[in-house]
């Protein structure tokens, strides 16, 4: 569905269904230079088990118009007024590495909003390699080249896909490949950049589901400690000889992480 | 900048999609010879037939074993993902009825394969979808002959059986300037000689049969995505494919292009294309591709170097009128070949004899290594005489277009000793000169 936000057309997919205003509402975040079809398998599965899904495109992304925000302060701060062009006074919020920061200072800035959090590939801070940021910078491929490179585990690098027929890498590759220019090195410089992670975990009373990829090089399980720390009512998963793309590597796994913090109705 | 590195084609050939079995930790890709897999409790059953969850249920729509080869030929083509189908009949079938229905239109090469021949000029008008047939090497032909209702470019990497080189770069600007997909269909070359998406194309398919098994005991298809076409972009493809951009209602009103950026096409072909029609391949059959695709760059190799030797033989033989393979200077082709096939321009080419229609038969029928049958790509060594059989309902004016006459010989060159190849063509040409 295309929702109007602050005057743009911003996508979010919501599994074939329509609205519901009497159900809860499970916003799913992408990372850098991704869209919503990086849910695809969770975000059907919550949909068609009693919530409504709404799974964003960020401006500047797949199917949403706009520019790519500057920082995760700002895509905190859209992801307030998605909310509030969809009437959701609510919300449970899922995000994946850029996505979980944006969806965690949001969580922290707006803890009336936010029902329950899961942050999938989040450490804090998430520092961004030079390499990475200046290959992005010049639209070079190669970066999309490092980020395949360390978002994935060894294994997974040989394929071995969980759901049948589909090249892991290759397909990520083509998403990010789809990211108009200038957007990853945007999204990275707001992973780069975010300063108030610790701040915002502090204020998030509510529930918190961590999922780490045991061989995350992205954002390093070991990274996600002092996020652990600051947050109060946490639950932690690592998911074994799993990189940074959890929900494509893992599928079957997130779900079931995801089912068991938001039971489905 | 420093490139990252990234697994290579042969490591690829070898391990891409498989790990070793984790029930019994088997090296080989275990033959999963099961119709269906059963499912942990109603809810997993549930989310599997509805998308929510990854994994096999009935082996028409999926099998352990064909994914592994559908990610083996994804990852060798550069594509996202990959369906393994009956036949490269069905891969074709499949692409055409993924993507379009009723009151469309193709714009395909004149020189194709004869059975890809048959389902475009007859069968397909059957059910609503009629195909313009252009000469490869005429891009004027192909932007001339695109109509409103043209859905789908088609064309072989190499032209069957006159090895016109499709021009993929070009004729895939074409199509994109149109909001329309390039299939290409990559039998001869296999991606060992050329990967049809990096130089433009959005879908590929192989009969599965020939070069990639090598070992002619199967029968299959395979069809891959590209993952780069969009299927409804503003201005251009907007509008054109509603089985991928509106509401499906044989699967909950799933809209694909919006379910998957980069593999809708993919999943049509999965969801309703294999569902409904039913062309899967057998798990045996995958198994049996998969040895093969092992030695792909080895067997590939060998193809063209004896093909190389035997070229050179034929074309300095005095009985022999003409000699049509892409790395001939003389060959219209020439220098595209250069360009696009630097590793060489495979192992399947045509050749003319000075002499009649019985010295032609006389020259097939001595031949003692070259086996004569209908296939092509095999590691034997094969003959066939195309105006007779492979291409024998095409009407005598377009056998003529496509370069064919009644002295055409087509040869698919094996793996035997170059030498033992080189004689028995040398012993069959002078039977048929003496004759």
């Amino acid at each position: 569905m295309l929702v109007n936000v602050r005057g743009c057309d911003s996508y979010a997919y919501t599994g074939s269904r329509a609205f519901d205003p009497a159900l809860p509402t499970i916003v799913f975040v992408h990372g850098a230079a991704n869209d919503h079809g990086v849910w695809a398998l969770q975000s059907r599965y919550f949909a068609h088990h009693g919530h409504n899904v709404l799974a964003v495109d960020l401006p500047g992304h797949g199917r949403s118009g706009g520019e790519a925000l500057p920082s995760v302060a700002a895509i905190a701060d859209w992801l307030v007024a998605f909310l509030d062009a969809m009437r959701v006074e609510r919300a449970i919020l899922v995000g994946h590495s850029m996505g979980a920061l944006a969806a965690l200072d949001m969580a922290g800035k707006h803890p009336g909003r936010v029902a329950k959090l899961a942050l999938l590939g989040a450490a804090v801070p998430m520092p961004v390699s030079e390499m990475l940021l200046d290959a992005a910078k010049q639209n070079d491929h190669v970066a999309f080249e490092l980020i395949n490179g360390w978002s994935f585990s060894p294994g997974d690098h040989l394929g071995g896909n969980r759901l049948p027929g589909v090249w892991m890498t290759g397909n990520a590759m083509r998403l990010m490949e789809r990211s108009r220019p200038g957007v990853l090195h945007t999204d990275l410089l707001a992973c780069n950049g975010y300063a108030d992670g610790l701040t915002a975990a502090a204020e998030i009373c509510g529930p918190v589901l961590l999922l780490l990829g045991q061989r995350d090089q992205m954002a390093p399980a070991k990274n996600s400690s002092a996020l652990i720390a600051a947050l109060t009512n946490k639950r932690v998963v690592t998911i074994a000889d799993c990189g940074h793309s959890l929900m494509t590597e893992a599928p079957d796994d997130v779900l079931d992480a995801l089912r068991e913090f938001l039971p489905p109705r | 900048m420093t490139k990252p590195k990234t697994t290579r084609f042969d490591t690829l050939t070898l391990h891409a999609g498989a790990r070793p079995d984790p029930a019994t930790g088997a090296r080989a890709t275990p033959i999963y010879q099961s119709a269906s897999f059963v499912f942990r409790d109603s809810d997993h059953a549930a989310a599997l037939f509805n998308m929510e969850r990854a994994g096999h249920v009935y082996s028409r729509i999926s099998n352990p074993t064909c994914a592994v080869l559908e990610e083996r030929i994804s990852a060798l083509e550069g594509g996202v993902g990959a369906i393994a189908v009956a036949s490269g009949q069905a891969a074709l079938h499949l692409a055409i009825v993924s993507l379009m229905g009723a009151g469309s239109h193709i714009v395909a090469s004149r020189s194709l394969y004869g059975g890809s021949h048959n389902l475009l000029e007859f069968t397909l008008p059957r059910f609503g979808v009629d195909t313009t047939f252009v000469d490869p090497r005429d891009l004027d032909a192909w932007r001339r002959a695109i109509r409103p209702t043209t859905r789908l470019l088609f064309g072989e990497t190499l032209g069957n059986p006159g090895l016109e080189v499709l021009d993929v770069p070009r004729v895939a600007e074409l199509a994109h300037e149109h909001g329309l997909p390039l299939l290409v269909d990559s039998t001869f070359t296999t991606p060992y000689l050329m990967r049809p998406f990096e130089l433009g194309a959005d879908l590929v398919y192989h009969s599965a049969t020939k070069f990639l098994s090598g070992h002619g005991v199967v029968i299959g298809g395979l069809l891959v995505d590209g993952g780069r076409f969009v299927w409804d972009e503003p201005g251009k493809s907007a509008g054109k494919f509603p089985t991928l951009t509106e509401p499906y209602a044989g699967f909950h009103d799933m809209v694909f292009a919006e379910e998957s950026t980069t593999a809708a096409f993919l999943l049509r072909a999965r969801r309703e294309g294999i569902r409904d029609f039913g062309a899967c391949m057998a798990p045996m059959t995958a198994f049996q591709i998969l040895q093969g695709i092992e030695t792909l760059p080895l067997r590939m190799q060998r193809h063209v170097d004896n093909t190389r030797k035997i070229v050179a033989f034929l074309a300095a033989h005095p009985f022999v009128e003409a000699v049509g393979y892409p790395e001939l200077p003389q060959h219209p082709d020439h220098v595209l070949a250069q360009a696009l096939l630097p590793r060489g321009c495979g192992a399947v080419f045509s050749f003319s004899i000075r002499g009649t229609r019985d010295q032609g038969r006389r020259f097939i029928e001595s031949l003692r290594i070259f086996s004569h049958l209908a296939n092509v790509g095999d590691a034997k060594s094969l003959v066939i005489h195309p105006a007779s059989t492979t291409h024998f309902r095409v009407s005598a004016e377009d056998l003529r277009a496509a370069g064919i006459t009644e002295g055409t010989i087509r040869l698919s060159v094996g793996l035997e000793d170059p030498d033992d190849l080189v004689e028995d063509l040398g012993r069959a040409l002078y039977a048929a000169e003496k004759a």
